[in-house]
């Protein structure tokens, strides 16, 4: 599923405000409960609605926010690192392109008026539907000399899911892409070591990515079997 | 035995064998051995994940030079639960439930950092009522207590000052009866939630917390005078486990350990959240970047917790019969419960309203208990002042009733990172000080 869609097709159920330009679905939900084939003749179990993450915001975003995207696109070499930038909920993400990540991070901590010097953290998110960026990596990035914090947002596709790493830029980013290519199997190309952090050296699979199972087995109670949770009929 | 081996131990038995040297294990021979033995050559140990001295299920991987540290590297993973992969198959308020048990030293700062992701994602910050962030703050400020109390006694108790060990468990389980008071267990709380917290004060808490808060103030001085100037404790503290400020900011270090090189940096007054900024306290920093300091300051913490806690109990005086939970009944979860004959449950008087009176109250209450509700897509990371240090959610929702992802940067995951620059070069012994002096908690730190 493309995160774009054309604004003049009728979108499902006009469910989708006429005046986004550019929609970030990441799903389509069925159904009011997410059950099928239960005989349901409410007229629910028809309902398709798409799962739309905040879409990308226009300049001037506000505060300092304008103040940062304006240093990362005045940085060496940055003029168009960023991919889109989303304002929400108070906070501000930078979209970055893959390729660029370390220089604009580099430029973050380095660059007097912006001195993002402190990484929180790194972790990854996955949608499977996004074709061609299934991987999210997520970097929260903490300003201690300007009280700000930012969020930059790198994406890439299943079949190539390599990111540059940030570990000579913010060393602390060494456990987090560890366990970022533990649990989503991301590859950080440049990390020291990339091995497993959290999980068995010798453990197939990765078990934060949507198409692993939570696993467990069926629990009797009193001659009936509870399912394991991942199995159980639920809402969504 | 060898004639370079000049101790006696009746239990080591002989060091010969018929394939070479044998060392035995009674230590503080090795300049001794060095000449017949090792000659330089460096061996490798692996410390844990089973040791006494490692708090918890941690593994180190050491490179000895003698009895020096060369080399340290800590293995985790050996209590990974996947509390965060669990989450996603549960409601967002049943997910208070296993955030809870991470860092089960410092449950409500865990909760604290979901919920308030949970609550920016929904957009309800400015509706949780006062009171239920006064008994928020509380909590925490309680479980700071606690949990700097479980870093001295078990740090203490790893050099081998077995007191220090006893008094802090007894003084810890004066915290953890108030903890029960309110929120009837003792760990595993999951008491704060979305939209606010599930219950009020009991009846007869307030005097039990103001006779715990009284019973603290006079226990924690004992701390001080027992070990503040103890030439022992000292001298197994001091200049152990340095981390000077840049190393700090580079390892993503937070909490005693960034304040113990004399950076102010406290979330509670930087990036204040639930009233912090309305509350009067200071933070505590000192210039003495080593164990000793991140002790010090621990202890110092414990009495701005005090006063924190105290200025809560007055303000709780003042907010009697307020509520306690968001008043969107949508997002609100019912729990009226009280404690019956045969244990805690809802309230008689919510049943009988339920299944005697309201058919949409029932439709409500089973509405809200299975299929929860739902949170608009989008995501949002909210940062808490653990009593480690940054403890943040990264919550991201897909507009459904079970949260998406969900990530916590822990601050013992992180900090565990500072064990290598903080242990090479120093002694084998100083290793299990700097570890103590960080507090990693094995279960936030492998989640």
């Amino acid at each position: 599923m493309s995160d774009t869609q054309d604004p003049s097709q009728p979108t499902e159920q006009g469910l989708v405000p006429e005046s986004a330009t550019q929609l970030e679905i990441v799903n389509v939900r069925e159904g009011a409960f997410g059950v099928h084939g239960s005989g349901d003749t409410s007229g629910y179990g028809t309902v398709r609605r798409p799962v739309v993450m905040p879409g990308p915001s226009r300049a001037p975003f506000g505060g300092w926010f304008d103040d940062v995207a304006e240093g990362i696109a005045n940085g060496p070499g940055l003029g168009n690192a960023i991919e889109k930038v989303v304002v929400d909920r108070g906070e501000i993400t930078f979209y970055i392109q893959r390729d660029k990540i370390v220089e604009t991070v580099q430029h973050l901590r380095d660059n007097a008026a912006l001195r993002f010097e402190y990484c929180s953290g790194v972790s990854g998110v996955h949608f499977p539907d996004e074709t061609g960026r299934e991987f999210h990596v997520v970097y929260h990035l903490l300003s201690m000399t300007h009280n700000r914090r930012i969020r930059l947002e790198v994406r890439c596709p299943d079949s190539d899911p390599h990111v540059p790493s940030v570990v000579g830029v913010y060393p602390t980013a060494d456990w987090h892409e560890r366990e970022t290519w533990d649990m989503f199997g991301v590859q950080f190309d440049g990390h020291p070591g990339l091995t497993r952090i959290l999980m068995p050296d010798d453990w197939p699979g990765h078990p934060q990515r949507k198409d692993y199972p939570l696993g467990g087995i069926d629990v009797e109670f009193k001659g009936g079997f509870n399912s394991a949770p991942d199995q159980r009929r639920s809402y969504n | 035995m060898s004639d370079t081996l000049n101790f006696e131990d009746p239990y080591a038995g002989t060091s010969e064998s018929i394939d070479g040297e044998v060392f035995n294990v009674t230590g503080g021979d090795w300049d001794s051995i060095q000449p017949t033995g090792v000659d330089g050559d460096r061996i490798v140990i692996n410390m844990g994940p089973q040791h006494p001295s490692t708090h918890g299920v941690l593994r180190l991987i050491l490179e000895l030079d003698g009895e020096q540290v060369h080399d340290a590297r800590a293995g985790i993973g050996y209590l990974h639960t996947g509390i965060e992969k669990n989450m996603e198959y549960r409601t967002w308020t049943q997910g208070v439930t296993y955030c809870t048990r991470m860092d089960y030293v410092a449950p409500f700062s865990t909760e604290a950092a979901y919920v308030g992701a949970v609550e920016r994602l929904l957009g309800i910050e400015d509706d949780i009522p006062e009171r239920a962030n006064i008994i928020r703050v509380l909590l925490l400020e309680l479980n700071r207590i606690s949990s700097h109390l479980i870093a001295i006694a078990t740090g203490g108790m790893e050099i081998g000052a077995l007191t220090v060990m006893t008094c802090g468990f007894r003084d810890r389980e004066i915290v953890l009866n108030l903890f029960e008071t309110i929120t009837g267990l003792r760990m595993n709380h999951a008491f704060i939630r979305p939209g606010g917290v599930p219950l009020d004060i009991p009846e007869g808490g307030m005097a039990e917390l103001r006779d715990g808060v009284a019973l603290l103030k006079k226990r924690l001085p004992e701390y001080a005078a027992l070990c503040n100037e103890n030439p022992i404790f000292k001298g197994r503290l001091k200049g152990i486990g340095h981390l000077n400020l840049a190393g700090a900011m580079a390892l993503g270090i937070t909490g005693p350990i960034l304040r113990s090189t004399g950076m102010d940096w406290d979330l509670r007054k930087k990036q204040p959240y639930w009233g912090y900024e309305t509350y009067d306290f200071d933070v505590i920093t000192r210039d003495e970047p080593d164990a000793y300091g991140r002790f010090r300051i621990r202890l110092d913490e414990m009495w701005e917790s005090l006063k924190i806690v105290e200025q809560c109990l007055e303000r709780l005086d003042a907010t009697v019969g307020q509520p306690i939970m968001v008043a969107d009944k949508k997002i609100a979860w019912p729990a009226q419960l009280t404690v019956g004959s045969d244990g805690q449950g809802n309230s008689p008087e919510h049943i009988k309203h339920i299944m005697g009176e309201s058919m949409e109250a029932l439709i409500h209450h089973f509405k809200i208990v299975t299929e929860g509700f739902k949170v608009p897509a989008g995501q949002a990371y909210f940062a808490v002042e653990s009593p480690k240090g940054e403890i943040a959610c990264h919550a991201v929702a897909d507009g459904g009733t079970r949260p998406y992802r969900v990530h916590f940067r822990e601050p013992s995951f992180v900090n565990l990172q500072g064990v290598s620059v903080m242990s090479e070069g120093s002694m084998l012994s100083d290793v299990i000080v700097a570890v103590a002096s960080i507090d990693p908690v094995m279960g936030g730190v492998d989640r």
